[in-house]
């Protein structure tokens, strides 16, 4: 397997585009993401989106995307894992350059939510559609469970649940493209109107349009276009029961213990020594389950220590979400892991802005598609 | 929720009917065509237990539009006795005083009408005991 570089990225502002369609987001994306990468054609696209069809009533991607973008006949294919959606479509492009069969090829995400369908209708798909969502359950509600046995097993509490919202939300505020870059306070977040016991709106992420893309290449494109060296070091997805109820334990996700396995040792590193990640924080109870699941925190000490700080940009123990997560960016499902990795092409090179974490040179990106069924993780180094 | 596919799961959701590997004894509720543990792929049928407990669970109270009318309602995931475990919505009770570990008793009900035109569906709930 070749190096894989990251030399380009480019989003949109993430909320609700009323005036804008899937194509126009995802080509406005991409278009600001080949520019920043100066390359002058591309080997293939990706697309990941999570339910184009519900929501838009549009499937086939792929091509209609790379024909709004004016890049016909370029191979482009769409890749669906529900929220992990664009984290596979990054892992797609990475194989396929790390292999050598591209040398240069597009990496993107995108979703339009606004548009009128039943979004919680379209976003419980992501669930067993026979013996979980025939019951009446919604997403908030699978991982409000999750939270309940959690609550009940370790005393997580509903302050801890609140700290991951203010933290992310004060880290949005500093992100231009952020959907809600507003700050929360705790008492707001406990609050505001009760979604699915005991979760309520602020700690749940919004819905919201959006598209994001990056450029992945070889080592030799990156050499020749001067770029920063932004290697692709750990690239590891898992799978897991599709049904919360199938699994031994509700208070673990095992896609997220096996696939951070994975990519610790293809890196070669500890959890400890990453300098920020980027956690699928869809809910604020996903944040502290999964910083435990990725081996930042002993299991049950999440929720502490978000409360306690340990997760702030300030921190130096391990920021987590400094783009301000799903939470308080926006989380247009499609669109997110491509996101995440743009976040952490940022801060590698420096150009966070104010939230930018100092001497930042390893990061990480987990993104997880329905209660947990797939978690797809990637590590980025910078030289 | 199609006609077609209401009818295939009624031996499961009318009469909470499971596979039991052959093998290994794992029990598939719903049914597999391969055990997940062993990979065995000869199953018996086996009728599940209608007792057990509350593992967790949650009040809905904002739903997708087809159950937005029952709202507030409980689901929660129930253990059976035989160990399997079950999501399903927890009924005939005051939402605010349920707790984990609760126990429960499968019962059958009705679970969503499929607009005027369409089929009623029924299936199991959980009711305290
Ligand atoms: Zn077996």
């Amino acid at each position: 397997m070749r190096d894989v570089v990251v030399i380009g990225a480019g989003m949109t502002k993430f909320g609700e585009l009323w005036d804008k369609s899937i194509k126009d987001i995802f080509v406005e994306a991409s278009l600001k993401a080949i520019e920043d990468s100066g390359v002058d054609h591309l080997d293939s696209i990706y697309v990941g989106a999570m339910s184009s069809g519900l929501f838009v009533g549009q499937e086939h991607l792929g091509a209609i995307l790379a024909d709004y973008l004016g890049m016909n006949p370029v191979p482009a294919t769409r890749v669906e894992s529900a929220c992990a959606s664009g984290g596979a479509a990054f892992r797609q492009a990475y194989l396929e350059v790390a292999s050598g069969a591209s040398e240069i090829v597009l990496a993107g995400g995108v979703e339009k939510m606004n548009d009128g369908a039943d979004v919680t209708e379209v976003l419980a798909t992501a669930a067993d559609q026979e013996y979980e969502v025939y019951q009446g359950i919604t997403f908030p509600g699978l991982y409000a469970m999750i939270a309940k046995a959690h609550m009940h097993q370790y005393g997580t509490t509903r302050e801890q649940l609140a700290a991951v919202a203010v933290k992310n939300h004060r880290n949005g505020s500093k992100n231009k493209n952020a959907q809600f870059g507003f700050e929360v306070t705790a008492e707001q977040v406990m609050k505001s109107t009760m979604v699915s016991d005991p979760l309520r709106l602020l700690d749940c992420s919004p819905v919201t349009d959006g598209g994001a893309a990056v450029i992945v290449a070889s080592m030799d494109v990156a050499k020749k276009l001067n770029k920063n060296l932004v290697r692709v070091i750990a690239s590891a997805q898992a799978s897991d029961t599709i049904a919360l109820h199938s699994r031994e334990s509700l208070t673990t996700l095992n896609s997220v213990v096996k696939s951070a396995e994975k990519a610790y040792r293809m890196a070669g590193i500890k959890p400890m020594d990453l300098n920020l990640c980027e956690v699928h924080d869809c809910f604020t109870i996903a944040e502290i389950v999964v910083s435990e699941d990725l081996g930042f925190f002993e299991k049950g000490k999440g929720g502490e220590a978000v409360l306690n700080g340990l997760t702030s940009i300030e921190s130096g123990k391990i920021p987590i979400n400094t783009s301000g997560g799903l939470k308080s960016k926006g989380h247009p499902v499609g669109a997110t892991g491509i996101a995440q990795i743009i976040e952490l092409y940022e801060q590698l090179n420096g150009k966070a802005g104010s939230r930018q974490v100092k001497n930042a040179r390893i990061g990480m990106a987990q993104n997880m598609g329905g209660s947990g069924a797939s978690s797809v993780i990637h590590i980025l180094e910078v030289k | 929720m199609i006609t077609a596919r209401y009818h295939r799961e009624i031996p499961q959701r009318y009469r909470l009917e499971a596979g039991k590997c052959k093998k290994c004894g794992f029990i598939a509720f719903p049914l597999r065509l391969v055990c997940p543990k062993c990979k065995t792929k000869d199953f018996e049928t086996l009728r599940l237990s209608d007792e057990g407990k509350i593992l967790t669970f949650t009040i809905v109270r904002v739903a997708s539009d087809k159950f937005s009318k029952q709202t507030p309602f409980a689901v929660g995931i129930v253990e059976l006795k035989d160990g399997v475990k079950l999501t399903t919505q927890i009924a005939d009770v005051d939402v605010d005083k349920l707790e984990i570990g609760q126990k429960v008793k499968i019962v059958f009900r009705k679970i969503q009408e499929d607009g005027k035109a369409g089929i009623l569906c029924y299936g199991y709930k959980a009711v305290l005991v």
